[in-house]
């Protein structure tokens, strides 16, 4: 009732959109997937499977896809809508309630930094700028060596990377850099600072520039795009606006997940609870709301772990003014990356950051820019003539970067506390030095990091010595993320973990964490590939637990 | 601002932490007395017009310079404030009620934003004063109250395609949008 009634609203609201691009999700519902929209449950609903799968981003779609080819009968719960092409229309204000954690203002405890995390389905693989990298093998080597996760080599996984990297089409980029990004590149060449292209998941790209709302042409070869549809296709269940509020344990196990429908909006519950029983339990939530899960069941926590390192790559911003118009909000967004400094110390030494060139758009531009008044507004003015540079701080390597922890707040609800350390603040204040170097060899007329006491300088003596100067503390400096990482880190042992290296969870046989969240450190570039190829190894060793058989191969469907 | 004798600082603190404990009182008091447990807040009153204040200081000249034109902005900065504000989890949304709840209180308004008159009277040198000394204060709920006025004002008024043209953005593609 309630999906027929759903498949007439979808006919009734076809625009001239779909004319022009065909919305996969749409017909898929018209063909008879089963989903439910919890938001319209009139009643509590109980339900059997063999697998559920809480989250259906990077972790969650993987598995979804894995287990259901494997023949498991696979329930997803997501906590955020079901939206496709025909929704994302590129406008900030409309994208973030809609498809961000938070409105995309999830703060950390002390509000000190800014958390982008995808709340649809797709998870922040419906929200992500494409950038795809294997995981470095020295973050490989660090969690051999400090982890004992003693199969997770370059070669061990390097099958299960090249199987996702064909499952999403990650690929070279063979479109020029627009021209945000190919200053990054001409700005390190002047400086002798090696930078190169990106692999980015996309088929067919209109090179527009707006991953971060969704992608409007479905070229993103996001979870909500590919495996979720193939999952559903072969007859998963997803039930969408429904939280996964507490796991119920029987002795050494999962007996069952209850979950509470939310509102359409997404903020409230409606009353109705959603009751799974299932031979498997899998934990796809994210850094943050998987550890807040388990805290909020007390799950056991024999390491004393559990939500502790939870990293997130604290990223800082470089905004410079150029003669030319760089346009940052056209063409696809991040495709020059350097991990020169991510070199230049060892791994364990003084934190190292990756650069890359982020897209601009009014919205988040504005809130990221420091100032007010007058002084805001003339910035905002010169909107297409500025660009910037970030850096990703690599956190998790070194003892005075141990992360945040994860916290409840008095509601349920999941909060990072994560205080930046002088170790970190350190970074910060390298990071922003060199961006701005690298920004005056591009050819930049001002360059002003995005610090509350900055100011726009006009050389490159003038910054450094400024830049050098300037105190590095909470909210005078803006730091933000868009990785979250950690949480439920993996180990050969409870002492020094919460997962073991299969992803399952000391103390409780059939749970499962298959997410970001098993990383024991960050990663050290953008984690989405690291996410589908650990999970896909590790999803497909689960498939075979509870089957006996081989897992089948994710091969890509078109 | 800047000038500002020690003392008088040091009360601005002190005050500030005293007005927010009282104010989250109050917000726990009236929770306890509505049993629903989950709820949207809406600014009005005092609030509203100490917003209408806050957006001329924070827009400023992004604004139309006067008339009825500056007005209409002013209302429509309001109005995507609040949207923003609707679309914040609840817990979010009790602490930027609490911090207008905080700006309502004339007394709490006069001694932590120094804006000697009502907001309905406050100049926005005045108001462009207090941010200036919430953003570069030493006291972490100063400065997280301004980056909530900072990132709820300027955001959504730059997330509104009507204030595109201004700062020269195209916006996306008008066939897919």
């Amino acid at each position: 009732m309630t999906d027929a009634a759903r498949n007439t609203a979808i006919e009734q609201t076809a625009t001239k959109k779909e004319d022009i691009v065909p919305d996969p999700i749409a017909a898929g519902l018209k063909s008879g997937w089963k989903v439910t929209d919890a938001s319209t449950l009139t009643s509590n609903r109980d339900f059997d499977v063999d697998v559920v799968i809480v989250g259906t981003g990077a972790g969650g779609g993987v598995t979804a896809e894995t287990l259901t080819l494997a023949g498991l009968k696979v329930l997803m719960i997501e906590e955020g809508a079901l939206k496709s092409s025909r929704d994302f229309k590129m406008r900030e204000a409309d994208a973030y309630p809609q498809l961000y954690q938070e409105s995309a203002a999830r703060k950390t405890k002390d509000k000190a930094i800014n958390i982008l995390q995808g709340r649809s389905v797709g998870g922040s693989t419906t929200v992500n700028w494409t950038s795809s990298f294997r995981t470095p093998d020295n973050t490989l080597e660090y969690w051999q060596k400090h982890f004992g996760l003693k199969d997770y080599t370059a070669d061990s996984l390097g099958p299960w990377f090249l199987m996702m990297e064909q499952r999403l089409n990650v690929s070279t980029w063979m479109t020029p850099p627009n021209e945000n990004n190919d200053i990054l590149r001409r700005g390190a060449a002047q400086l002798g600072i090696p930078a190169a292209a990106i692999m980015r998941n996309v088929r067919g790209c209109w090179n527009l520039g707006y991953c971060g709302m969704g992608c409007p042409t479905n070229a993103k070869q996001s979870m909500l795009v590919t495996t979720i549809p193939s999952a559903l296709s072969k007859g998963a269940s997803l039930i969408t606006h429904a939280r996964a509020e507490r796991l119920i344990f029987k002795g050494d196990k999962v007996s069952a997940l209850e979950c509470v429908a939310l509102t359409p909006d997404g903020q409230a519950p409606t009353g109705k609870i959603i009751t799974v029983r299932a031979k498997h339990f899998v934990l796809a939530g994210g850094s943050i709301n998987s550890p807040g899960l388990l805290l909020r069941s007390k799950a056991p926590n024999p390491s004393g772990m559990l939500g502790k390192r939870t990293f997130l790559h604290p990223t800082v911003i470089s905004a410079a003014l150029f003669t030319q118009k760089v346009e940052s909000y056209t063409g696809a967004p991040q495709t020059i990356y350097s991990d020169h400094f991510l070199g230049i110390h060892p791994i364990d030494g003084p934190i190292g950051y990756k650069l890359e060139s982020p897209p601009l758009h009014p919205l988040l531009l504005a809130t990221t820019m420091n100032g007010f008044g007058a002084e805001h507004a003339s910035l905002m003015q010169q909107f297409p003539h500025i660009q910037s540079v970030l850096a990703l701080l690599r956190d998790g390597f070194h003892e005075q970067s141990v992360g945040g922890s994860v916290e409840l707040r008095s509601d349920g609800s999941a909060v990072l506390d994560y205080p930046i350390t002088e170790f970190v603040w350190d970074g910060v204040k390298r990071a922003q030095l060199n961006m701005a170097e690298i920004q005056f060899a591009a050819g930049a007329k001002k360059v002003m990091p995005t610090h509350e006491m900055a100011k726009l300088y006009t050389s490159w003596a003038e910054a450094k010595t400024a830049i050098a100067a300037l105190p590095y503390e909470n909210f005078k400096s803006r730091v933000v993320s868009a990785h979250v990482m950690g949480g439920c880190g993996m180990a050969a042992d409870d002492k020094r973990g919460v997962v073991d290296p299969r992803g399952t969870y000391f103390g409780l046989s059939n749970l499962s964490v298959f997410d970001g969240s098993l990383f024991p450190t960050s990663i050290g570039a953008n984690p989405q590939l690291s996410i589908y190829g650990i999970v896909a190894r590790l999803a497909s060793d689960l498939a075979q637990k509870l089957t006996g058989k081989p897992a089948p191969k994710l091969i890509a469907t078109s | 601002m800047e000038n500002k004798p020690k003392s008088s600082r040091r009360t601005f603190l002190k005050l500030g932490v005293v007005a927010t404990v009282v104010v989250a009182a109050g917000g726990a008091i009236y929770r306890s007395l509505n049993p629903q447990q989950h709820e949207k807040h809406v600014l009005d009153g005092e609030a509203k017009i100490a917003l209408h204040a806050i957006v001329q200081a924070m827009l400023h000249n992004a604004l139309p310079a006067k008339g009825p034109e500056r007005e209409a902005a002013v209302k429509q900065a309001i109005s995507n404030v609040e949207l923003a504000i609707s679309g914040l989890p609840y817990h979010a949304q009790k602490e930027v009620a609490n911090l207008f709840g905080l700006l309502s209180i004339g007394l709490a308004r006069r001694l932590l934003t120094g804006v000697s008159s009502g907001w309905s009277e406050a100049q926005t040198q005045e108001v462009g004063a207090f941010l200036q000394n919430w953003r570069l204060h030493s006291s972490a709920i100063f400065q997280s109250g301004y980056h909530a006025l900072h990132d709820l004002i300027l955001g959504p008024y730059y997330g509104n395609p009507a204030n595109w043209p201004s700062i020269g953005y195209p916006g996306p593609l008008k066939e897919l949008s």
